[in-house]
């Protein structure tokens, strides 16, 4: 009865001219109707591209500060690994050979190709200074490994310097006075030779992937960091998913329904938002200062996350297993399952989908956690790689974050390339999470 | 005078058959709700017997106190006794995945398993240990299917999923996984409610059938089904049961008024 719908008109059959009346207002609410649809429209689309920018100007910074960090230079020498310098007494002694002078025979090699003077005590300073200062690790890793090598000459790759990085990767302008730019003219003179003869080039940087923390940004890499963050991870999804399942299908399928499991999911709820510092805190109080379980050890990492992560896959297993429609449990019921049958047979399963992506959300969102961790104190100078969960380590948001607070334009261009690869994990995941969903998703 | 409605009445069978399910006094409270009311009915062996009554009147309540379906609802109490086979489901001594397996039920939405249709049959006897092979399983479940009518037209595709089929084989599938495990009784509560008219016959053609080696107990909103179905009705109105007898004397000649408006469409 749309004549009801217009004030002040009477109900009951409409005559012509009240009919007339009538469409017209209905033409003009339904204009106004479309205008309003419109403007939403509107406004949802501007949101949205508001979104889109602020997000491509995140990534253009991170990739165009990061992209550089992928490569690395290095000089190609060929090292003549001289008997009187490794090993003089010629018993191929292993402590001798470590700590033999390996950095002077990548300076000789250097000098040589370059043409400079090998005597001149200068030269030998500056061509020294054009390599990493981490030189001799790979020559001695190369000796250790063969000791037949000893007198030979062989062809290795070797870091170049971080300034020499600089210079190749633009981040340095090579027309500033030498005495700003840190290269004499001598050295820019060596570096272009050295480059024009394909001997200096940017090649790809696994260091930044298997090496561990160093003050020097060329062989500093987030390899340690890796796999610390892979134990808390392990950690995580050895003692998170179990509890949390096994919680969320107690409260979900057995618990009573009473003040006390109120209080107890209404606590649940508020965990899941409550700032990741405080479990930092509570992991700092309970494993470090009660239990007693070292500081910077992955093991308590993993437990603070966790805590964390726990909410989450409650929450998650909960909706999921929600989600599976009661007629399910009442059929294997109706055909004399037990309860626990009927909930390990049918009802898990079917809300397995969802548990799973519940919890790779939640590892995800632990594998990006800071906070927690640094209360915690993880963040260490570790070089080696950690052998336990109960080693020193550092995690990749960490090793990210430590970087962060250097000043040198390697370890800036390190910062980004370590968040693009975390980020790049956390697409993965997320990726892998939606996948699982679409190809588990039912229709009832 | 409200004249009756033409209704086609099945005739009752000639053999009186013993009671297999006896409910006294049974009352069922949902928390403050006093959902059923004093209900005492005898219902026979081999035979089908109807619930018909108004929605929200209780049939489905009464139906699930046979099966103690009820005891999943945590507000649910029942008072009363209901005895099949001299024996008092409530006793607390008597355990209720035992009675779930003697009593089947067959609900209103066809349900079957996200599963293979085999897996979906296989079910109840596995939970059970009703089989002690492959064969013996591949038997009863071929047997149940088999019995539930089903079986022509899924013989060659058990390992589809269950919920791929039409909604009347789902219900079918439904009856067949409920007689695999091999129950006296068989509950159904509307169980064509949500099939088209032809899905419709082919069910109430197999409770016929079925009639023969099971004590059935299907709640139906419609009185044809009713009469189509059954040998026994019982009328419900409002938590009570106004009256119960032969499915022709109900029909053609009701003892109480409301019976009388029901089944002339007074109200319901
Ligand atoms: N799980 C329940 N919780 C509370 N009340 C219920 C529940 N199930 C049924 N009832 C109530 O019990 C009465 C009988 O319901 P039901 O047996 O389903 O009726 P019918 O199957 O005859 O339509 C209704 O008033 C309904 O609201
Ligand atoms: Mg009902």
């Amino acid at each position: 009865m749309a004549v009801d719908t217009i004030p002040g008109s009477l109900p009951g059959p409409a005559s012509g001219n009240a009919r007339d009346k009538t469409n017209a207002a209905i033409q003009k609410s339904i204009r106004r109707r479309y205008a309003a649809e419109r403007r939403f429209k509107i406004y949802g689309v501007a949101a949205i591209l508001f979104g889109l920018a602020f997000l491509a100007v995140l990534f253009w910074s991170i990739i165009s500060t990061g992209y550089t960090s992928f490569v690395q230079s290095s000089f190609k020498l060929d090292v003549l690994l001289d008997r009187s310098v490794i090993d003089p007494s010629g018993q191929k002694d292993p402590n001798a050979l470590r700590s033999a002078d390996y950095t002077l025979l990548a300076r000789k090699a250097l000098a040589t190709a370059l043409g400079a003077d090998t005597a001149n005590r200068r030269d030998m300073r500056e061509v020294g200074q054009l390599l990493s200062r981490d030189v001799d690790v790979e020559i001695r890793n190369e000796v250790l490994a063969n000791p037949s090598l000893i007198g030979k000459t062989i062809p290795v790759w070797v870091l170049a310097s971080g300034r020499v990085d600089n210079l190749l990767k633009g981040q340095l302008d090579r027309d500033l006075p030498a005495a700003v730019r840190k290269i004499s003219d001598q050295q820019l003179a060596w570096i272009d030779k050295a480059e024009a003869e394909g001997r200096l080039v940017k090649r790809f940087n696994t260091g930044l992937f298997t090496n561990g923390a160093s003050s020097n940004p060329e062989t500093a890499g987030i390899g340690v960091a890796l796999v610390g963050s892979l134990f808390m991870m392990m950690t995580v999804l050895l003692l998170a998913v179990p509890l949390g399942v096994a919680a969320a299908v107690y409260l979900e399928e057995f618990a009573p329904k009473n003040f006390w499991t109120d209080l107890i999911e209404v606590n649940i709820n508020n965990l899941a938002a409550v700032p990741s510092i405080v479990f930092g805190l509570l992991g700092l109080a309970i494993f470090i200062n009660f239990a007693g379980l070292p500081r910077s050890a992955s093991i308590v990492g993993g437990l603070v996350l966790t805590l964390m992560t726990l909410p989450t896959i409650i929450i998650a297993t909960r909706a999921a297993i929600g989600a599976v429609p009661p007629s399910i449990r009442e059929a294997a019921l109706g055909v004399g399952a037990s309860k626990m049958q009927a909930i390990s047979h049918h009802v898990v399963p079917l809300a397995m989908p969802g548990i799973l992506t519940g919890t790779i959300i939640g590892l995800a969102k632990a594998l990006g956690e800071t906070a927690p961790l640094l209360m915690i104190g993880m963040v260490a100078f570790v070089v080696e790689y950690p052998t336990s969960p109960m080693s020193p380590s550092t995690a990749l948001p960490v090793q990210i974050y430590m970087w962060a607070t250097s000043a040198e334009r390697g370890f800036v261009e390190r910062t980004a390339g370590a968040t693009l690869i975390l980020l790049a994990l956390l697409i993965c995941m997320n990726l892998f999470a939606v996948i699982l969903r679409r190809k588990y998703e039912r229709r009832w | 005078m409200l004249k009756m409605p033409n209704l086609e009445v099945h005739q009752p069978d000639a053999v009186k058959h013993d009671t297999k399910v006896s409910a006294q006094d049974v009352n069922v409270y949902y928390g403050e709700k006093h959902a059923l009311q004093n209900v005492s009915v005898n219902i026979p062996d081999r035979s089908v017997m109807a619930f018909i009554g108004p929605s929200g009147c209780g049939k489905s309540t009464f139906l699930r106190c046979i099966n103690r379906m009820n005891d999943t609802i945590p507000i649910a109490k029942v008072t009363g006794k209901i005895i099949i086979d001299n024996q008092d489901i409530y006793d607390p001594s008597l355990d209720v995945v035992q009675l779930r397996a003697r009593v089947g039920m067959v609900f209103q939405k066809p349900n079957p398993f996200p599963k293979s249709i085999y897996e979906n049959v296989a079910y109840g006897p596995r939970i059970h240990g009703l089989s002690h092979s492959k064969a013996d399983l591949d038997e009863i479940v071929g047997a149940s299917l088999e019995k539930a009518g089903l079986w022509k037209e899924v013989k060659d595709r058990l390992n589809d999923p269950g919920t791929g089929l039409s909604g009347g084989q789902q219900q079918r599938l439904c009856i067949a996984r409920a007689i695999a495990v091999n129950p006296e009784v068989i509950l159904m509560d509307e169980p064509c409610s949500a099939l088209d008219p032809i899905a419709t016959a082919k069910i109430e053609e197999l409770i016929d059938e079925l009639r023969q080696n099971y004590c059935i107990i299907i709640v139906t909103h419609s009185m044809q089904q009713a009469a189509r179905v059954s040998q026994r009705t019982a009328f419900f109105h409002l938590g009570t049961l106004v009256e119960e007898g032969n499915t022709t004397d109900i029909f053609t000649n009701p003892k109480d008024q409301r019976t009388q408006d029901y089944i002339t469409g007074r109200f319901g």
